[in-house]
């Protein structure tokens, strides 16, 4: 393992890992706080339409892919502010649609023999340096802008009706927020494929809001389980020559199970001893 | 009384084109202590939503100190009716306080030491400040109510609104929740909304009942009419305001 450390592609990868895990901690903590874990999938797949038009088009790959990432993120916002309660299923239409572009796309591009694995479970191994100069560049701008809006975040995210009554610009942070989904998205397909995309947002939050108690600590916590999950799947791909972008999930996975188990081990435990916790708010009443 | 500080002209309102308010006109002065009292779905959280600007009238007008609500915000406290959204969200109780202190365009300077001590301040009154670093998720009714109140509060508002606000709290608790409401009252305008008549005591300045149509009664009391034109059908147990207390059992016609 040492001497693989030596060579640049893997040290290349290891990067990589490490700086998408950074971002999706941090976008993934406000997807799901903000319930819109099906929405940012949506924008993930439509992407993919992205990528048939970059190859039609004789496009870079990142032009090709920030326009249409960017096209239905704003699309998605639109039709979410506007018509919320049928916004699911307009997101499905387009998380369809994109695809489905995307793959008409690919057959149409000459002399392309489309290679759907490396864009669905990415290619970590052949990341290349000018995207780790762009992946952080990327991480910088995310953190500046959330750390800048961080109360406002906050607010939108827990109550949205309260934040407006404060006048926290709550379309604005929303829009934004999309945004930086789109743009994180189109980044990360490329290392790690879109269906880990998905993954490395949502399972490392879910687990860390159950262990902090802040929007801020949940963002880090995120990020350090996405880092482990991504370094230790890394491991197991290389060391038995599997998909890294399937190890890297099913470590998650793992993971995951072990969060819910530990944490309903916990619950139990502090309900004998006769105290209350978190996840008893019932039994914590008095008062 | 004083000078009006919320006034509501000729409002309509309509959902996907059902009206649910209806010609609604309503002062409220400075110092009152307002309860709108009504059937489920007469429109009472609509008014609310009205009067605080996160609804848009089809017709009418409201101000609020003389400004569209929206821009009156910050003289604004408000108490949502549903104070057990997002309980998992991991957020402490005193960062839900210093939510009431946002001002829009603020971002890297924090919370300032103003905004702390105003927090502490807002939650030692309703007697949680014991409870600021817990998980919000672990609270029970009663204490959630008294720290979303406390949120309302640490803005310094001048007018209060309450939706609901007895929904999460226990009998035995609604005394001592009318006291802290009535020494509010001595500084701030409260406008409370309810369908549960049990909130009107004689702490309570003014009635109203809606119900589509809003029937007002500044005088505290409320008449069998205002009742029936409310609710469509009689109803028992009438509470009378300052400066008696009169429960009287008012039998079908």
């Amino acid at each position: 393992m040492w001497e693989a450390l030596q060579t640049d592609f893997i040290r290349n990868a290891l990067a990589a890992g490490v700086l998408v895990s950074i971002v999706c901690g941090i976008i993934g903590t406000l997807v799901v706080v903000n319930r819109i874990v099906f929405l940012a999938g949506g924008i993930a797949h439509a992407a993919y339409g992205g990528i048939g038009l970059a190859f039609f088009l004789g496009w870079p790959y990142v032009a090709g892919t920030t326009a249409v990432s960017l096209l239905s993120a704003g699309i998605m916002a639109a039709v979410t502010i506007k018509a919320k309660h049928r916004a699911d299923a307009m997101v499905g239409v387009l998380w369809a649609v994109g695809m489905a572009l995307g793959v008409i796309l690919l057959d149409l591009s000459p002399g392309y023999n489309a290679d759907l694995m490396s864009y669905l479970f990415g290619s970590i191994l052949t990341v290349p340096a000018s995207d780790l100069w762009q992946m952080g560049l990327l991480g910088i701008a995310v953190i500046a802008v959330v750390a800048w809006y961080y109360n406002d975040f906050l607010a939108m995210s827990y109550d949205d009706e309260f934040a407006r009554l404060r006048n926290v610009p709550v379309t604005f942070l929303y829009c934004l927020l999309l945004g930086m989904i789109a743009l994180a998205v189109v980044m990360i397909i490329r290392v790690v494929g879109l269906i880990l995309v998905i993954a490395l947002l949502t399972i490392p939050p879910f687990i860390a809001e159950k262990f902090t108690g802040s929007l801020r600590g949940m963002m880090m916590l995120s990020s350090v389980l996405s880092c482990l999950f991504t370094v230790v799947g890394f491991g197991v791909s290389y060391a038995l020559n599997l998909t890294s972008g399937a190890t890297i999930i099913l470590v998650a996975a793992a993971g995951f199970f072990l969060a819910v188990l530990w944490d309903r081990w916990r619950h139990r435990r502090r309900r004998k001893t006769g105290k209350t916790g978190p996840a008893d708010p019932i039994e914590g009443a008095q008062g | 009384m004083t000078e009006s500080i919320i006034e509501v002209r000729d409002l309509w309102f309509s959902f996907n084109g059902q009206p649910v308010l209806r010609n609604v006109n309503l002062t409220v002065p400075q110092g009152d202590f307002l309860v709108v009292i009504g059937p489920n779905g007469g429109g009472k959280t609509t008014l609310l939503k009205v009067m605080l600007g996160l609804l848009k009238p089809d017709r009418g007008t409201v101000s609020v100190f003389g400004l569209p609500p929206h821009r009156a915000a910050h003289h604004i406290g408000y108490v949502p009716q549903n104070v057990h959204v997002n309980k998992t969200f991991p957020i402490s109780v005193l960062d839900v306080v210093l939510m009431g202190r946002l001002r829009p365009g603020r971002g890297w300077p924090r919370h300032s030491r103003q905004d702390r001590d105003a927090a502490r301040k807002a939650l030692e009154q309703m007697r949680v400040w014991e409870y600021r670093d817990r998980r919000i998720g672990e609270l029970s009714g009663g204490q959630l109510q008294r720290v979303f109140i406390a949120r309302a509060l640490v803005g310094k508002p001048q007018v209060l609104f309450l939706d609901e606000a007895m929904a999460s709290i226990d009998a035995q608790s609604r005394g001592e929740f009318y006291e802290i409401l009535t020494e509010l009252n001595r500084s701030v305008t409260i406008v409370a909304v309810s369908h549960d008549m049990m909130i009107l005591s004689n702490h309570v300045k003014s009635v109203a009942c809606i119900n589509r149509e809003l029937h007002h009664h500044n005088s505290g009391s409320i008449t069998q009419e205002m009742l029936d034109e409310a609710y469509h059908c009689p109803v028992d147990l009438v509470a009378h305001g300052i400066p008696h207390r009169v429960l009287e059992c008012h039998k079908d016609k």
